[in-house]
């Protein structure tokens, strides 16, 4: 193979001036900006390390007034409003996103570091569509096979890697129901939570339905283990996930967590090569390989593995890692310096363990947080970088022979968010989509997203769903546990 | 000159198929409610529970595989050979309960009906809570409920019989296999249950039935990393020790069915979450083209 020399080009920067940051922000509790009673935190641009804001960080007074705003809305004017109204408050909030799109995209890009054209594509339409959809249930959930009733108080916690995103799977569906939120957005990207508080007030929804405070760790568990709290939803890591299921332990709280996962995704020798290509490096670059279901574990049928390896190494040299704004920009920024060490650290455990380590010739910013995109082959199971959640960009390859040995290694795992498997065979898709342990199987298609589609692991990768029709068992209690 | 002497009957575990003794080589007096020596049930240890689970995940993989026409003939095949042995049953829980005949009758009339209801579900519920889903772009969409897996159960202390039978059916009927501790002063139905199972067409290891304490045997099933979900029933009322054994759970975000505050009347109709808090919906993509 000839040296790939790539295309040039010339940068295609998304303006910055639509957004408009302000030096410092609030809490947004009761429909209003108010002072928080702890300190504050900087949020910066991961990118460029640059300070973007202050925010204040809520102490459990301000957690306990933000619970006291929510649960009065819910006793005095949500909770007895019919559907029919509420759902017009959602499509309003869908219509509003949409229209502050560009801003919200930009502001996501800036916060978080991901590239432009996945705020602009993903997370952006998709939050929008969320509400969209959830609003339409909300007069019509006598048909939802669960009931109307709603729980009451929901306390949220997502996580950074898809912020707008993740408070949209996570208030939609809520409200839908009848409930008020207080939320919690990540310590890293608060600024688009915040700028849906405003998009709130702009919609005139009732004060107190959302209220959104920021901080870190000790902000979420303050909201968790607040007594007057009757449901917990939370997202990211397993290992907070586990603490939180310990913190409600004797409680009456239902609980919903979406945590994290190591998935197989597994090629076949008669996949369409390119096209797996495309699923692989959609599945564990896309977002930076910040994705709970990211593909880490490539299983590749031993005798194409050679081929497949080398079309992958190909694509990836084509990948542009930069400028989050950049609109030609595959790969951005690594969110934070605390996961870029983390990801810094299981790549040399991987190549101290033995694997082969590999990235494209990659020229990374000076300033920011940044990482390659990088393969290791010669991969096993018992090594760390098979087994543990990277949430990088980094892609971990085995080999496997025949398709019992591909279910098999597939399997083993404590996770089980997704999967993906990629084979002309229209029977062995079934098969292995039968046997695959995961919430989420794709078959020739990795990542791919939907308010209608419901989400979600097995075992260690957290309980409930959200999306869909069953997304609604968390937030009536006719749902689930 | 006296009668016949009459040949007791031993009761013993029920593990994979098999019915050993407790490994730890315990039994204790099981009573009738006046008091009365009625005979000595084995007193399962950590060691049965560990060995039960292993049975149990062994069987998960066969049993979850059937067609759902195939377990629901072998549960309704557990309700025709309960049906033959009733008189065994009304027996067994006239003597656990303290009921009288006609009282006794009707919870075994329950109890079979109940089978009969849960193995109907086997075929139907795929269809009740899965869906396919209309996703904005040109993929299929699909959403069905899968078994959770490896289930623990601490059944119901008081109704041994019909308790017994409405933790466990739901369960398994689904694709679970399923670990269950009896009540303790009760165990004597449970393991005329085991008796009928072995007998029916279950395949071993699918239920697993452990007499003794499920104080003591609980810990050990809730820390256990190969048990995927666990119902607490049958420590209802007992807040320190569900709040204790959710906590152990966690270590593997195992699901758990948390105890009402008293044990709940059996004879109330059940709802599918008996069935979907032990259920985990899988969501699968393909793309549409030609």
């Amino acid at each position: 193979m000839t040296e790939h020399t790539g295309f040039e080009y010339a940068p295609a920067p998304e303006s910055r001036s639509i957004v408009d940051i302000k030096p410092s922000y609030g809490l947004f509790i009761n429909g209003d900006f108010v002072d928080g009673h702890g300190k504050s935190f900087k949020t910066i641009s991961p990118a460029t390390e640059e300070v973007l804001a202050e925010v204040a960080e809520a102490d459990a007074d301000d957690i306990d007034a933000a619970v006291r705003a929510a649960r009065r809305a819910y006793d005095r004017v949500w909770g007895r409003m019919p559907g029919k109204e509420r759902a017009k408050y959602l499509y309003r909030i869908a219509r509003i996103i949409q229209e502050r799109g560009r801003e919200i995209a930009v502001l996501e890009s800036i916060d978080n570091g991901k590239p432009i054209k996945e705020t602009r594509d993903v997370d952006v339409p998709i939050s929008a569509a969320h509400f969209f959809y959830y609003a339409g249930w909300a007069d019509k959930l006598e048909y939802s096979g669960y009931g109307t009733e709603p729980l009451g108080v929901a306390g949220q916690v997502i996580p950074w890697n898809f912020p707008l995103l993740m408070l949209a799977w996570k208030i939609a569906p809520a409200l839908a129901c009848g409930n008020t939120v207080v939320l919690k957005p990540a310590e890293t990207t608060p600024l688009t939570a915040l700028l849906f508080a405003e998009i709130c007030q702009q919609a005139d929804l009732p004060p107190g339905v959302v209220n959104i405070v920021t901080g870190a760790g000790a902000t979420g568990q303050a909201l968790v283990g607040h007594p007057d709290v009757d449901k917990v939803a939370f997202t990211g890591s397993t290992e907070v996930g586990k603490a939180i299921a310990r913190a409600v332990a004797g409680t009456d709280k239902k609980v919903t967590l979406e945590l994290g996962g190591k998935a197989a995704n597994v090629v076949f020798d008669d996949a369409p090569l390119d096209q797996a290509v495309e699923g692989i490096v959609n599945g564990i670059f896309f977002n930076q390989g910040h994705v709970c279901c990211a593909g880490s574990r490539l299983l590749v049928q031993e005798s194409i593995a050679d081929e497949l390896l080398a079309r992958l190494k190909r694509r990836m040299s084509t990948l542009r890692l930069g400028d989050p704004l950049d609109k030609n920009t595959d790969i951005g920024a690594i969110n934070s310096a605390e996961q870029l060490a983390k990801i810094k650290e299981l790549s040399a455990i991987g190549e101290a363990e033995g694997a082969g380590r590999w990235s494209p010739p990659c020229e990374l910013p000076a300033h920011g947080f940044w990482f390659p995109p990088t393969v290791f082959t010669g991969v096993s199971q018992a090594h760390r970088i098979a087994r543990e959640e990277i949430f990088g960009p980094v892609l971990s390859v085995l080999t496997f022979r025949t398709p019992s040995e591909a279910i098999e290694k597939a399997n083993n795992t404590p996770f089980g968010l997704s999967a993906g498997v990629w084979t002309e065979k229209g029977s062995r898709i079934l098969k292995m989509a039968n046997a695959l342990r995961a919430g989420v199987v794709w078959a020739n298609t990795f990542n791919k997203f939907d308010p209608t589609s419901p989400f979600g692991g097995y075992q260690e990768s957290g309980y409930g769903r959200e999306g869909g029709r069953q997304g609604l068992a968390a937030y009536l209690k006719g749902g689930q546990r | 000159m006296s009668g016949r002497i009459d040949v007791r009957k031993t009761y013993k575990l029920f593990i994979g198929g098999a019915f050993p003794r407790s490994e730890s080589g315990h039994s204790y007096v099981v009573t009738d409610p006046k008091g009365k020596f009625v005979a000595n049930a084995a007193l399962a240890s950590r060691k049965d529970a560990r060995d039960a689970v292993v049975a149990a995940r062994k069987a998960f993989p066969g049993w979850s595989a059937r067609t759902a026409y195939n377990r629901a003939q072998v549960l309704y095949r557990v309700a025709e050979i309960m049906e033959d042995r009733r008189p065994q049953f009304v027996a067994a829980v006239r003597q656990s309960e303290g009921l009288t005949e006609a009282r006794a009758d009707k919870v075994v009339d329950e109890s079979i009906d109940r089978l009969v209801w849960y193995a109907g579900w086997a075929d139907k519920l795929t269809q009740v809570v899965g869906n396919a889903n209309p996703v904005a772009g040109p993929f299929f969409n699909l959403s069905t409920p899968e078994p959770t897996g490896v289930v623990a159960v601490l059944a119901p202390q008081r109704s041994s019989l019909l308790g017994l039978v409405s933790v466990v059916a739901p369960v398994v009927v689904t694709g679970n296999t399923v670990v269950v501790v009896s009540s303790y002063e009760r165990p004597l139905p449970a393991v005329t249950f085991a008796e009928v199972l072995a007998t029916s067409d279950v395949p071993g290891g699918v239920v697993n039935i452990l007499t003794g304490s499920a104080t003591t045997i609980a810990p050990w099933l809730a820390a256990h990393m190969d048990v995927n979900a666990i119902d607490l029933v049958g420590i209802a009322g007992n807040d320190e020790l569900a709040a204790e054994l959710e906590v152990a759970a966690a270590d593997n975000l195992k699901r758990v069915r948390r105890p009402p505050a008293t044990e709940p009347s059996w004879t109330a109709s059940p709802g599918l979450d008996t069935m979907t808090d032990f259920l985990e919906i899988k969501t699968v993509w393909h793309p549409i083209g030609v």
